[in-house]
């Protein structure tokens, strides 16, 4: 059944069990971000530590409601970017984004997603694609706010 | 007055539809949906589907008599005129209203908005517009069951002219709060805009006391009638409201054509909200007078063969009597809410007595997200609807993000219903929380 592509294991283990919610101090940079349609919400923090071109994401904290795929997906998200440099995280970020815009015609690099590959099947139901990337795009925002921005990191955005 | 004690003999029992042969008329319910799943469309709260009868008569305004309405004096143009003024014709004698009182617009939406920024207007317009005039100390009441259509444009014109908005509650099973009513609709109510049926829980409101209440204090009264027009027989004079809107598309008719009522009086009071060509008696450089209604409230070309074709869907929905479909979707509701309500770990959001409460049947399933249960249901070739239906206040005050709401309309049948269910316990178990 087509269900099983988009619902991998891995999606279902992070929503039934998700990476520790709660938000943290202390944080540079926080966004919330709605999914107007639907209602899912996202509030997520940024630590960053270090100057640009070489800072690091120390800390990640997030709280929400939502569809298994958004908060599934933030909570792969905090595993793929804490602790990683700034640069890191954002290159990742555009390879996900690149993903879930790809309408499933896109290969997703298992060395730079890691379990954000198991998203692949999302990417073929264009309704869902907006819950994958609330997480992604309240880092993205929050990163901004944190003094972060992807182009003073050297990467490039779509 | 006779007492009469009503059995079953002596009430009137409209005859069932023949669902399978109606079906026939509307080509899309045939199709296979997700890999080869027969399609059981129940999101006609959302927008229904049309018939090849609806389809035609679009098809041969356009290939017989198309032109530009009220503007040319050659054939085509008074073949189309007369088409156009023949389905406001149509849908007004549908609804209980003079042909005069009924104006075409956009949809519910435009309708609503009309209303608002005409009422906005009546600032700067004359004497006659006194009455639609707000300010501060002046009070709007809604309700809190409104889809956002019927609220935020309330809520713009409140802020635009300094009037207060002010709502009636809901009850925890999803009725219009009556207790409210004195308290709420006070002296200074200047409008009272609410829902004939939600949306999302299917509660039918009762109109009279809100009614009766609105006329004491002197306030108008603007009925959204989206989801009770299609699906039952309304009279706007009868139910007394000064204004009401619903649209084309949730009615078997095309999108792009809704309609507003309001009664003569009021209409002709009524300030411009959209100006132009059309609209207009006399133009001089300086300044414009104005149409009667409803041409005052049809600025530029309008929708016509979307008209045409609303009209053909009113006939079809007269021709098989709306108390029939008001009957067959009753039926209908009763056997969801009975097996949805049977299934443990799932709530419906709305009464579970089929009572006043029309056919969208919104609930929630512990333990799996609306948007998730919607996407097994999907798979399983059942569309409904998740999220909150734009009415996101209405989900706050029941205490709930989101819900799976499925709506019916006449063509839906009885084992859909049935496949419903199971494709909600199948997201149980796609969901381990069976
Ligand atoms: C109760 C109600 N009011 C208003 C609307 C708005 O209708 P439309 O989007 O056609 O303007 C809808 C449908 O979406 C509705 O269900």
């Amino acid at each position: 059944m087509q269900l099983e592509s988009m619902y991998q294991e891995i999606i279902l283990d992070h929503y039934k069990n998700p990476n520790a919610r709660g938000l943290r101090e202390p944080y540079d940079g926080e966004s919330f971000q709605v999914n107007p349609t639907c209602g899912d919400e996202v509030t997520l923090r940024v630590k960053v530590d270090g100057d640009n071109g070489e800072s690091r994401v120390t800390d990640v904290s997030y709280d929400g409601q939502g569809c298994s795929i958004s908060q599934a997906s933030v909570s792969v998200l905090t595993e793929l970017v804490t602790g990683r440099t700034v640069r890191e995280a954002c290159t990742t970020m555009e390879a996900f984004v690149e993903l879930m815009q790809g309408r499933g015609q896109v290969e997703p690099d298992e060395n730079v997603l890691a379990d954000g590959v198991a998203f692949a099947g999302v990417a073929k139901y264009p309704a869902r694609v907006k819950c994958a990337l609330l997480g992604w795009m309240a880092f993205k925002s929050a990163l901004v706010e944190a003094g972060q921005s992807p182009e003073a990191n050297g990467v490039e955005v779509t | 007055m006779t007492t009469s004690t009503v059995d079953h003999e002596q009430r009137h029992v409209p005859e069932p539809l023949d669902v399978a042969a109606l079906r026939a008329d509307f080509p899309i319910l045939a199709r296979t949906v997700r890999d080869g799943s027969p399609l059981a469309y129940l999101d006609s709260g959302a927008t229904s589907q049309r018939p090849n009868q609806v389809l035609d008569a679009e098809r041969s305004f356009l290939t017989t008599c198309n032109a530009a309405v009220h503007r040319g004096a050659h054939q085509l143009a008074e073949e189309a005129t007369d088409a156009y003024e023949h389905a406001r014709a149509t849908i007004a004698a549908f609804i209980g209203a003079d042909v005069g009182e009924l104006v075409f617009v956009k949809n519910a939406t435009e309708g609503i908005n009309l209303v608002t920024y005409a009422m906005g207007n009546a600032a700067t317009a004359g004497d006659e517009a006194a009455r639609f005039r707000l300010g501060p100390g002046d009070e709007v009441v809604v309700t809190e069951m409104e889809h956002h259509a019927n609220l935020v444009p309330w809520q713009q014109v409140c802020r635009r002219t300094g009037a207060t908005l002010r709502w009636l509650g809901v009850t925890d099973d999803g009725r219009l709060d009556l207790d409210d009513v004195p308290e709420v609709i006070t002296d200074r109510t200047k409008v009272v805009a609410l829902t004939h049926q939600s949306n999302v829980l299917g509660t039918i409101n009762p109109l009279a006391p809100v009614v009766r209440r609105a006329n004491e204090v002197g306030a108008l009264t603007v009925l959204d009638a989206c989801q009770s027009v299609p699906h039952g027989a309304v009279n706007v004079a009868e139910l007394g409201v000064d204004f009401a809107v619903f649209s084309g598309h949730k009615m078997l008719g095309p999108s792009g054509i809704g309609v507003l009522y309001g009664r003569r009086e009021l209409l002709e009071a009524l300030p411009p909200f959209l100006t132009g060509g059309s609209m207009i008696e006399q133009v001089w450089m300086e300044t414009s007078t104005f149409a009667p209604p409803p041409q005052r409230f049809e600025a530029g070309v309008p929708m016509t063969s979307q008209a045409v074709a609303l009209g053909a869907a009113v006939d079809y929905l007269s021709a098989i009597g709306m108390d029939r479909i008001a009957a067959h979707e009753h039926a209908l509701t009763e056997a969801a809410v009975t097996e949805l309500d049977a299934i443990d770990g799932v709530r419906i959001i709305g009464p579970t007595e089929v009572v006043d409460r029309g056919g969208a049947v919104s609930f929630v399933v512990d333990g799996v997200h609306p948007h998730d249960a919607g996407q097994v249901l999907d798979s399983l070739g059942l569309a409904v609807r998740v999220g909150h239906h734009c009415a996101w206040p209405l989900h706050r005050r029941m205490g709930v993000p989101a819900t799976v709401r499925a709506s019916f309309y006449l063509y839906n049948e009885h084992s859909e219903v049935e496949r419903l269910a199971r494709g909600v316990r199948e997201a149980q178990r796609f969901f381990g929380v069976v």
